[in-house]
């Protein structure tokens, strides 16, 4: 045991040796020791400070052979110097941010956060912002039906059925595997090049909502496809079993159970919709990156571009944050019900 | 008199796994037959057949002298007329209690709101759940589950009601409430197949008592001669098992 031989001098001990002997009898393991963290902790002095004196008044502890109360407070002591330790590493990195934005004369917030910059391009921003919002609100709308098409003609039972669900399964894996980009490039510029009737005459807007809704259909069909399946089929067999057909079994008892799994990932792939928006400044369309890039451009500096990232993180927030409860509360339901 | 149910050599194969074999089965209206046998023996299989929830590879099964097995049947209609209880009870979690008993009889046979209500508080009333009606089921016991459950199947009328090891999810204390009710129902002249591993509660409640070993029906007759003095060699060593377990 290492305070056996931790020599410090401490006037009010009376036989230290045979003190820390007894302790040691009495709790034969896990007596705190001489150690290096408390010492290192200091160097955070609000959360150090605190984790110093516990772990002197445990050494002390324990040279009076009260092993209970040293091992108390070298435990505290830990936990202080966990606090420690995370503060300090944030407050390191937090430096290290500074030093970036700082860096060169203040470079980074210079050309990424000018506030005049940010003042003056926001009306242009707002107004090409106002694009995507579009884009995605009506995306999102037609998504939803489609989505849910896609995935019944998945789920068609019977083999007479396969050539559509192979049909199904194609389209998932065509725009599950396409980038994005990829997709919004060949429909929005390929329709009209082409001359296709009805679609060769669509608007450049139109051709992007129409790029969107069939690469998030793709991933949508799949969350529905994964909620509905993920209902046990004992329900099923509990519905047909009273004589409901199969259309209303999924309409009175699979496809309610199922809607609460589905609103999670839903909404993740609806973040993922509104991000994506941004690309259809690949085509050419005034939305609030292409307005940003202008800008950015004329002025030389790429304030204007933050601000529109700014705009997507905020409005994605609200999104994602109610994302984050409705999953938590989900698994909280699930545990209750297990119990 | 024709049989209320009867099956003629059913089969039924799990890939080559052969679950059923020749079945032949008959039993009247108002009649309770028990099926009993080892786990595995088709007990479940042979009553999620007659329900159709699973297809039979060949034989045909009638009820009422209907033929209610093979391509073409309309299985929505046998399924009014045939309820079935689950073992683990099945009841849909996210409606009422009241709203798992009216589901069907209101989509199915097309009854109005109030007079489907009128029927499941008889009903609730009856097995003594009408309080727990506006509850969902995850507030209730394993007992007052299953006793909802029963409740869901009677609501449609049936003529027929299987029953699938209803008490085995139970905890020992609240199996006597639903076979209190299940003798009940026999009382009153309802048909029922149940397969069960409760010895002394089939002897009581049923007419027939029917042995399954591997699939087919190795001896079946009235309770006393199955479970008193059985011919076969391997109702006797069955029963001798469940014998030798009870008193463990």
């Amino acid at each position: 045991m290492t305070v056996m031989n931790s020599g410090r001098a401490n006037p009010p001990q009376p036989a230290p040796e045979a003190a820390a002997a007894a302790a040691g009898a009495r709790s034969p393991s896990g007596l705190p020791g001489a150690r290096p963290w408390p010492y290192l902790a200091l160097l955070v002095p609000p959360t150090g400070i605190p984790a110093m004196r516990r772990y002197r008044a445990s050494r002390r502890a324990a040279r009076n052979g009260d092993g209970f109360t040293a091992r108390a407070l070298a435990a505290e002591s830990a936990t202080w110097s966990w606090y420690s330790a995370a503060l300090g590493f944030a407050a390191l990195l937090l430096a290290f941010a500074v030093l970036f934005l700082t860096a060169n004369h203040n470079a980074v917030i210079e050309k990424f956060f000018n506030p005049g910059v940010l003042r003056s391009s926001a009306p242009e921003i707002l107004r090409g912002f106002l694009v995507n919002v579009e884009l995605f609100l009506i995306a999102e709308l037609l998504v939803l039906p489609w989505a849910l098409f896609v995935a019944c003609l998945r789920m068609l039972p019977g083999p007479a059925s396969r050539p559509i669900r192979a049909l199904a399964i194609a389209y998932v894996d065509l725009f599950r595997g396409l980038p994005a980009v990829v997709a919004i490039y060949l429909i929005a510029f390929g329709f009209p090049i082409a001359g296709l009737p009805v679609l060769g005459s669509m608007t450049g807007f139109e051709l992007c909502i129409l790029a969107l809704v069939l690469i998030y259909g793709a991933y949508v069909s799949e969350v529905f496809r994964a909620g509905l399946q993920g209902v046990h089929w004992s329900q099923t067999a509990a519905a047909r079993s009273l004589g409901l057909s199969h259309v209303q079994t999924l309409r009175y008892v699979v496809a309610p159970q199922a809607i609460r799994r589905m609103i999670p990932p839903l909404l993740n792939d609806f973040i993922g919709l509104q991000k994506d928006t941004a690309l259809v400044s690949f085509v050419g369309l005034l939305d609030a990156f292409n307005q940003s890039r202008i800008v950015a451009s004329n002025e030389f500096n790429l304030s204007a571009v933050t601000g529109v990232g700014i705009a997507f993180v905020v409005i994605t927030i609200p999104m994602a944050r109610l994302a984050d409860r409705l999953t938590a509360r989900d698994a909280r339901r699930r545990q209750g019900s297990s119990a | 008199m024709t049989a209320l149910l009867s099956l003629d050599g059913v089969d039924k194969r799990f890939g080559s796994n052969e679950v059923l074999r020749s079945v032949t089965l008959e039993l009247g209206e108002h009649q309770v037959m028990s099926l009993i046998g080892a786990s595995g023996c088709g007990k479940s299989t042979l009553l999620r057949c007659i329900n159709a929830l699973e297809p039979i590879d060949s034989g045909v099964i009638y009820i009422d002298g209907e033929r209610v097995s093979g391509p073409g049947v309309d299985l929505n209609r046998l399924r009014r007329e045939v309820g079935i209880v689950f073992q683990s009870y099945n009841l849909f979690p996210h409606m009422t209690v009241l709203d798992n008993v009216t589901l069907a009889p209101r989509r199915v046979l097309r009854r109005p709101q109030a007079e489907a209500e009128a029927t499941a508080e008889q009903l609730l009333r009856r097995i003594g759940l009408w309080d727990k009606a506006r509850e969902y089921p995850d507030r209730l016991s394993g007992g007052q589950q299953q006793r909802a459950a029963i409740a869901r199947a009677l609501a449609m009328g049936p003529r027929l009601l299987l029953l699938d090891e209803i008490t085995s999810a139970l905890d020992p204390e609240l199996v006597g409430e639903v076979l209190g009710i299940v003798r009940e129902l026999a009382h009153e002249g309802m048909t029922m197949v149940l397969a069960t591993h409760e010895m002394t509660f089939a002897r009581d409640v049923s007419d027939i008592v029917c042995f399954l070993a591997d699939g087919s029906v190795c001896e079946s007759g009235p309770p006393e001669a199955i479970l008193v003095s059985p011919r076969q060699q391997r109702t006797q060593a069955f029963l001798r098992r469940i014998l030798q377990a009870n008193r463990i």
